[in-house]
């Protein structure tokens, strides 16, 4: 042990992460690995990961609803939260990428074919850098439900994929924001996957009244966990 | 008390309108210096069928052995123009390639020595949480022998998933590239070796 080793981030808290194996939904069967992951002790290369404070990843896209020529269709939404570690430490100047389906419920995809029109007025990609103190806001539209093939007649609840890389190769994370009251949450097998109830649940964000805009859009807030330390690093 | 750290959900298959950034799969489109090569392979489910709609992420060393990182305080020249990170789509054969410029070796734990390596960070459909893994070279026998990482994995079939293979060399308008193989199994006979990290 060398008094230069990283100090590693801290594991997996039990229950927080989804299984790879899980039937339930189906594209997981022929694709999650059979043996158990090799555990390695963090070093150089897990403790660390690409920086965003040069901009070399390309401008701020906040409003989703003002990249084309005209205002997309749907219900206006503000997505507001801050980026933290788990000790509750703001992670700064980290790339958090957002991307979603229309209010129609269709992806602006070319394999999408999905019975519902396309919107000229909306892509569904955001991308922006955190604040100081982790914090991040989009301008978008509520994404629409849509149908998927895992069982029949399956239709997926509401949701927002997002990127986030925090400042670590370990930190690295996507996952799907939801909306509170969807009753599509109860069956959702993507959700689901996520054994404890209390971390599942952190995926939906949270009406929030005071993120909304007057006479404008519905204000929703959500915060985003990453790993944390194992140990307090040393200051300096 | 400590935050419940935020769960991890499938990519699906519909982000490439989004995520995909052609220019991320050159490492090297800034001008690093170091030795350019090409990583190319194939993403392979449980039968044997090309994944079409996955992504890898990687994340290296330059040429000389450091990271672009603050951590990263090693006495070693930093390379303004490597930023050691992309990320790479797969095509509708499940192919992907990638530009990059040879990494020197890091530091383990403890005295210990790493050869040189990739990181890969891997996302799809049907993969609810992303897969790691990591490339390491074919030519660099003695120091893969001696590598802390690969000496973790009992199983030498196993071990010798990480190590790439050498592959035809790449024409790239007038340079021709070393290229290495570097295919990932997903599940069943000759899996991937997937690392918790």
């Amino acid at each position: 042990m060398s008094g230069r080793d990283p100090i590693p981030y801290a594991p997996e808290q039990p229950g927080a992460q989804p299984p790879n194996d899980y039937p339930a939904y189906k594209s997981t069967i022929n694709r999650h690995p059979l043996r158990a992951p090799i555990r390695v002790p963090h070093t150089l290369t897990e403790v660390t990961g690409p920086s965003f404070t040069r901009r070399w990843h390309g401008k701020n896209l906040a409003d989703l609803t003002l990249q084309h020529k005209g205002e997309p269709l749907g219900e206006r939404i503000v997505i507001a939260g801050r980026v933290l570690d788990e000790d509750g430490r703001p992670v700064p100047d980290t790339l958090v990428e957002l991307w979603q389906a229309n209010a129609a419920g269709r992806y602006a995809h070319e394999r999408d074919r999905h019975d519902a029109p396309l919107d000229r007025n909306f892509t569904g990609f955001g991308q922006v850098v955190t604040d100081k103190q982790g914090g991040w806001r989009f301008v978008s539209i509520k994404p629409g439900h849509y149908p998927w093939r895992n069982t029949h007649n399956a239709w997926r609840a509401q949701h927002l994929h997002f990127s986030i890389f925090g400042p670590a190769f370990a930190t690295r994370i996507v996952t799907q924001m939801y909306f509170p009251g969807d009753p599509l949450l109860a069956t959702d097998p993507i959700y689901h996957s996520i054994p404890d109830a209390t971390a599942r649940e952190r995926l939906v964000a949270a009406y929030d009244p005071t993120l909304s805009e007057p006479e404008w859009a519905l204000g929703f807030r959500w915060d985003i966990v990453l790993r944390g330390r194992a140990a307090t690093p040393a200051e300096g | 008390m400590k935050l419940p750290v935020t769960g991890s959900q499938t990519v699906g298959p519909f982000y490439h309108y989004a995520l995909d950034r052609p220019e991320w799969s050159d490492l090297t489109r800034h001008g690093a210096r170091g030795e350019k090569i090409r990583i190319e392979g194939r993403i392979l489910d449980g039968e044997r069928k090309p994944c079409i709609d996955a992504f890898l992420e990687v994340w290296q060393a330059n040429a000389a052995g450091r990271y672009a990182h603050p951590e990263d305080r090693q006495n070693k020249k930093p390379d303004p123009k490597f930023i050691g990170f992309g990320r790479v789509f797969t095509d509708a054969k499940g192919r992907y390639a990638f530009t990059t410029v040879r990494p020197g070796p890091v530091p383990g734990r403890g005295n210990a020595m790493q050869a040189p390596h990739i990181a890969v960070n891997l996302f799809g459909r049907g993969l609810l949480k992303h897969l790691a893994t990591r490339i390491y070279f074919p030519d660099c026998a003695e120091a893969n022998e001696a590598d802390p990482v690969l000496g973790l994995i009992d199983d030498p079939k196993q071990r010798a998933t990480l190590v790439a293979q050498p592959a035809k060399p790449t024409r790239l308008g007038r340079a021709i590239l070393p290229t290495f193989r570097f295919d990932v199994i997903l599940q069943g006979e000759g899996e991937t070796a997937f690392l918790e990290i």
